[in-house]
């Protein structure tokens, strides 16, 4: 017994060291570019030119904000608020529907609840990008282009949410406690809003951060929707950065990339226990 | 009395799946289904509505088909996908076995987790241009980390040589998803009964026989799965080629979406070309969903088998 304890103890002492040696290397390739992106944002031009690699800061993060600002071209605060009416509208649709539906399929008996359901694996995988031009031409013909709605609204149908919020409630939710209610005389929808919704919420809350995230770096179908520039988003405002405007002011333009994943940054810093948690789960979910 | 109930509480079933049905018909279904149907047509140039349909119906798919540029992206999109794909899954895989091994206790997981996790989060477009930035020429991070290190002796322009192109783009994917497949193969592999992997140390596994002959095989479906939303997500990749260089240089990183996105919105706006292209690659993806479908479905099927088969011969023993 006791030797077989010591037969799997431990491996051999060079190979720990190699281990951490990848890791470390893995770590540091995962961070430096962002580490690059954030002390270069504090530097000037001329400095940028002499060493394009250096991990002190300088003292231009101002200055190069103001060149930033200054062209006429760059707005920081209109991209994020247009980001963060995009991506809280598409959120709070998406997480109050999807549970709504996933409620519907797991709580009632219906005839067409299977199919329903078989349906929503089907197009599950469905990415909207190949279906875009058909989607840009329906928005076009209404006239809905550079209106949010058009972003916001298809989120009320999520398919992979409602999957994933179904797999949730399986298990975790006591219909005992619906039929008690049912008793007491709560109508269904009362009986949703009120106590399956708190129920569920580390799910919802789960889901939510992927969908505010996803929301905020969607790229293609703002870029074919949104032509008025105040209309812009975040990541459509970063290809301004390439223009010949900003050609030679590098720092800016490692500042205006910093600014542009900012409130990534300090969500990811804030919750990144619950995201690593909640991309493991949907992998056992899935 | 308690059948009108149940009738009366399915009604709720089709009122709560109302909204969603309604959603996905508009702004899911409708758009598919105008797609296919564009594709037929002549529609085309900036802000026209109005089509008809061809005399040869399949005109706008022949030609994407016999299209160089279509068949560049094409190969384009497999190349990248592949370059990335391999050392995703490599990687991926080693970290899992080291993280989940019993007999190397890495201190430090949670950080390395949360760090190579960290660029999936990021918004691709400003990855795009970030990597653009860092290896820019003739100054840039890259060119002069290289320099220094001794490995180049004058600065190397990355974003005109095709090759290079084409692995930083593939790099950029490895970098931002090697850290989440990771991750979903750690949680594959905690899923796993663990008397499995007692048995297996009690007859006296080495670490490498307990991975490949035990933990591999388990995570089977876990692999299926990466790997098929990995090619989903590869077949419309979009955001990195398009930031990166936009296809350049000389359509080296041109991919799929890259393509459609260039048919139907620059140039002479080839609406009807760009939605034959994008049914094309949705009959791609529908070939790759119906294959995840079925999975799926096979897991559930056996799972229900089994547990009929265990009341059954429960059923059995209480009649004997």
């Amino acid at each position: 017994m006791s030797n077989e304890m010591r037969k799997v103890k431990r491996v051999s002492r060079p190979l720990v060291v190699l281990m951490y040696a990848v890791c470390i290397f893995f770590a540091i390739l995962s961070l430096l570019p962002f580490v690059i992106m954030i002390i270069n944002s504090t530097r000037n031009t001329y400095q940028v030119q002499q060493h394009a690699l250096s991990f002190l800061p300088s003292k231009y993060l101002l200055d190069n904000l103001k060149i930033l600002t200054s062209k006429d071209i760059f707005h920081p605060l209109v991209g994020f608020l247009n980001s963060f009416i995009i991506s809280a509208g598409t959120t709070a649709c998406a997480i109050y529907f999807s549970t709504l539906t996933a409620y519907a399929i797991v709580a009632y008996q219906w005839k067409l609840r299977n199919a329903f359901f078989t349906f929503i694996l089907a197009v599950m995988m469905i990415p909207a990008q190949v279906t875009s031009i058909g989607f840009y031409q329906m928005v076009y013909r209404v006239h809905m282009t550079n209106n949010f709605l058009p972003l916001i609204l298809p989120a009320i149908a999520s398919p992979s949410m409602v999957f994933f919020m179904r797999q949730y409630m399986i298990p975790s939710l006591p219909m005992e406690i619906i039929e008690s209610a049912r008793v007491d005389g709560c109508r269904e929808f009362r009986i949703f809003n009120q106590i399956v919704i708190p129920m569920v919420k580390p799910a919802m809350a789960t889901q939510g951060i992927f969908c505010f995230v996803a929301s905020w770096n969607q790229l293609f179908l703002p870029q074919i929707l949104l032509t008025n520039k105040k209309r812009y988003t975040m990541p459509i405002m970063v290809s301004l950065l390439k223009g010949d405007i900003y050609k030679t002011e590098y720092g800016a333009v490692y500042l205006g990339l910093a600014l542009t994943v900012l409130p990534l940054f300090v969500v990811y810093f804030l919750l990144s226990k619950y995201i690593i948690a909640g991309v493991a789960l949907g992998g056992v979910k899935g | 009395m308690k059948k009108r109930n149940a009738f009366s509480y399915a009604k709720y079933g089709y009122l709560f799946s109302i909204p969603f049905i309604v959603a996905y018909a508009i702004f899911h279904l409708y758009p598919i289904l105008f797609t296919t149907i564009i594709g037929f047509t002549d529609l085309k140039g900036l802000g026209r509505t109005s089509f008809s349909f061809l005399s040869d119906p399949f005109l706008n798919f022949k030609n994407i088909l016999s299209s160089e540029l279509f068949r560049t992206a094409l190969k384009n999109t497999v190349v990248i996908w592949i370059a990335n794909f391999i050392p995703q899954i490599v990687f991926a895989l080693l970290f899992t076995a080291w993280f989940t091994s019993p007999r190397c206790k890495l201190r430090g997981q949670g950080f390395f987790k949360v760090v190579f996790y960290m660029p999936n989060i990021m918004t691709a477009a400003t990855i795009a241009v970030l990597f653009q930035a860092l290896f820019a020429y003739p100054t840039s991070p890259m060119n002069d980390l290289l320099m220094k290190l001794g490995i180049l002796s004058s600065p190397f322009n990355f974003q005109v040589s095709k090759l290079s192109a084409k692995l930083v783009v593939a790099f950029i994917q490895f970098w931002m998803w090697y850290g989440y497949t990771m991750i979903i193969l750690i949680s594959g592999v905690l899923g796993i009964n663990p008397e499995i992997f007692e048995a297996a140390e009690i007859d006296g596994c080495s670490s490498s026989q307990t991975f490949f002959r035990i933990t591999l095989p388990c995570l089977k479906t876990i692999i299926l799965y990466v790997l098929i939303t990995a090619l989903i997500g590869g077949l419309t990749m979009y955001d990195i080629p398009r930031m990166y260089l936009n296809g350049g240089p000389d359509s080296s990183t041109l991919t799929l979406n890259v393509f459609i996105y260039n048919q139907a919105f620059s140039g002479s706006y080839m609406y009807n070309r760009a939605a034959a292209a994008s049914m094309l690659v949705f009959l791609l993806i529908g070939i790759c969903s119906v294959f995840i479908f079925r999975m799926y479905r096979d897991k559930d099927q056996k799972k229900t088998d089994r547990r009929r088969r265990h009341i059954a011969a429960r059923k059995e023993v209480v009649n004997e």
